[in-house]
């Protein structure tokens, strides 16, 4: 695992408020996304974020370790006080996953980032409470 | 064909129609002579086709079967001249074995005399040319006018087949007296008549092909409407049965649809589906599943007792599936799910 925090990061994560926003830019292989959950889970900490936004309209496939890994972001994420959202799963990757037998999990999606941001806006309590998965969330979620 | 059709056929038509008594097979040969003695042309090519026959009326079939290929071109313009001065009754005597055989019962009699009579001028042109061109084109022509009419591909290859043997029948009591003859003409008439048959068999075969694949392409675009409704929200009618080709489509258009319209409620009405088999009603979980995780929910509405069934007895998981009763409830819960309040403000404008 020498090359896995060495070279460019193939994931740009940005600050939008309290949320970070991870782009996906390009198909990532196993050692990649190694990288990036470790990246993300460090930078909830660091940032202090209530939310995370995991971009991956730019994905044209995504394989089973790609959801698992994005499940355990998701998981880890939690745990360390952030509500997770995938936004922008595209048409063929969605009933790729969905035949395969590999959805989100309890992982919450949405179409796009701005309804990822409002998804985000209505889950993530206001008082700085730890967020309950499957809580008060809106009548009208993505949520598996 | 059309010069003919103007002038002699029709008179022909009308004296012997009228003169004509049911096709009685006693009366033909007689007619047969009598039109013979009344016609030159016809008279002169049987005497010089029996004057060829002669110097070989000692020797035995096979060297008067070498002969055919050059008899072809000289005995075909007298095999068109027969059909064509016999015409009438000939045409008439098909046209009775036609309805005997319940061929083309979707046409009226006006129609089917009218078909008939061109396909016959058709025949007897390709007989006399030799090109099957015009007989392709008439023959394309016609099975757009008869496919729509339920007319099947048996039915117009039968009544080609009716009149090569009607045809055939006619040769061979004007030929029977001289059996070499008659093998002759035979042989020059049996392949362009199986050309014939097999040109329109492929044509009426295409022209439906042609009719089936504008329909499918039809029903592709048509079989899965997405509509939008409301601002993110999008019902999908489903009528018809629903394969799996169509139900492919139907996840391909509901997918991209949700992403064009940035749907967040789908209503999938399947009311006017009678059944779905197992495969579909998987298809359909997944569909769900996958639209799930683009971000929209999904309301089916109008599951019948039978799909029900069917998806209770296949053990897919149903408890993702948000179902209600009717389209109207589904829309309701929709706007409910959007946070639209639809409510009546004025008296109804429509009494």
């Amino acid at each position: 695992m020498t090359s896995v925090d060495s070279g460019p990061a193939l994931v740009s994560i940005q600050r939008q408020g309290p949320y970070l926003v991870a782009s996906v830019h390009t198909a990532l292989d196993d050692s990649e996304m190694v990288r990036f959950q470790h990246d993300l889970v460090e930078r909830i900490g660091r940032d202090r974020a209530r939310g995370v936004i995991i971009d991956v309209a730019a994905l044209d496939v995504l394989d089973s370790f790609g959801s698992r890994t994005l499940r355990n972001i998701a998981e880890m994420a939690r745990l360390r006080g952030a509500v997770t959202v995938i936004v922008g799963i595209q048409p063929d990757v969605a009933f790729a996953m969905v035949q395969l037998g590999m959805g989100t999990g309890s992982v919450a999606t949405a179409l796009d980032l701005e309804d990822g941001l409002r998804m985000l806006d209505l889950r993530v309590p206001r008082s700085g409470a730890i967020p309950v998965p499957g809580g008060d969330g809106p009548a009208v979620t993505g949520a598996l | 064909m059309t010069t003919y059709d103007t002038s002699t056929g029709h008179d022909k038509d009308d004296v012997d129609g009228g003169g004509r008594a049911d096709g009685d097979p006693q009366q033909r040969p007689a007619e047969d002579d009598a039109a013979e003695g009344g016609e030159p042309l016809d008279g002169a090519g049987r005497a010089a086709a029996v004057d060829f026959a002669e110097p070989d009326g000692e020797g035995d079939m096979s060297s008067a079967d070498s002969l055919q290929g050059g008899d072809e071109h000289t005995l075909l313009p007298h095999l068109v001249a027969h059909l064509r001065e016999h015409r009438t009754k000939l045409r008439q005597e098909w046209a009775g074995r036609i309805g005997e055989s319940h061929l083309l019962e979707a046409m009226t009699p006006q129609e089917m005399s009218a078909e008939t009579t061109s396909v016959y001028d058709n025949y007897v042109e390709v007989l006399e040319t030799g090109s099957v061109e015009a007989l392709q084109h008439y023959a394309r022509d016609l099975s757009e006018r008869i496919i729509p009419r339920g007319v099947e591909t048996h039915e117009v290859v039968g009544i080609v087949l009716l009149l090569r043997d009607v045809l055939a029948r006619s040769l061979f009591e004007k030929y029977q007296g001289d059996f070499s003859l008659l093998n002759r003409v035979l042989d020059a008439y049996e392949p362009a008549a199986n050309r014939i048959a097999n040109t329109v068999a492929v044509s009426f075969v295409d022209e439906r092909e042609r009719v089936i694949r504008q329909q499918q392409d039809a029903i592709r675009e048509l079989s899965t409407p997405v509509l939008p409704v409301r601002e993110r929200l999008l019902i999908l009618p489903i009528i018809g049965v629903l394969d799996n080709e169509r139900a492919r489509q139907l996840t391909e258009q509901l997918l991209v649809g949700i992403r064009t319209h940035r749907a967040k409620v789908v209503v999938i009405d399947i009311t006017g589906a009678p059944e779905v088999d197992e495969s579909v009603a998987n298809h359909l979980v997944q569909t769900v599943d996958a639209s799930r995780l683009m971000g929209a929910s999904v309301i089916i509405t109008g599951l019948s007792p039978e799909i029900a069934q069917t998806l209770v007895t296949i053990g897919v998981d149903l408890s993702k599936m948000n179902t209600i009763g009717d389209l109207q409830g589904g829309l309701e819960e929709a706007e409910r799910l959007l946070g639209y309040t639809v409510s009546r403000s004025t008296q109804p404008q429509v009494l």
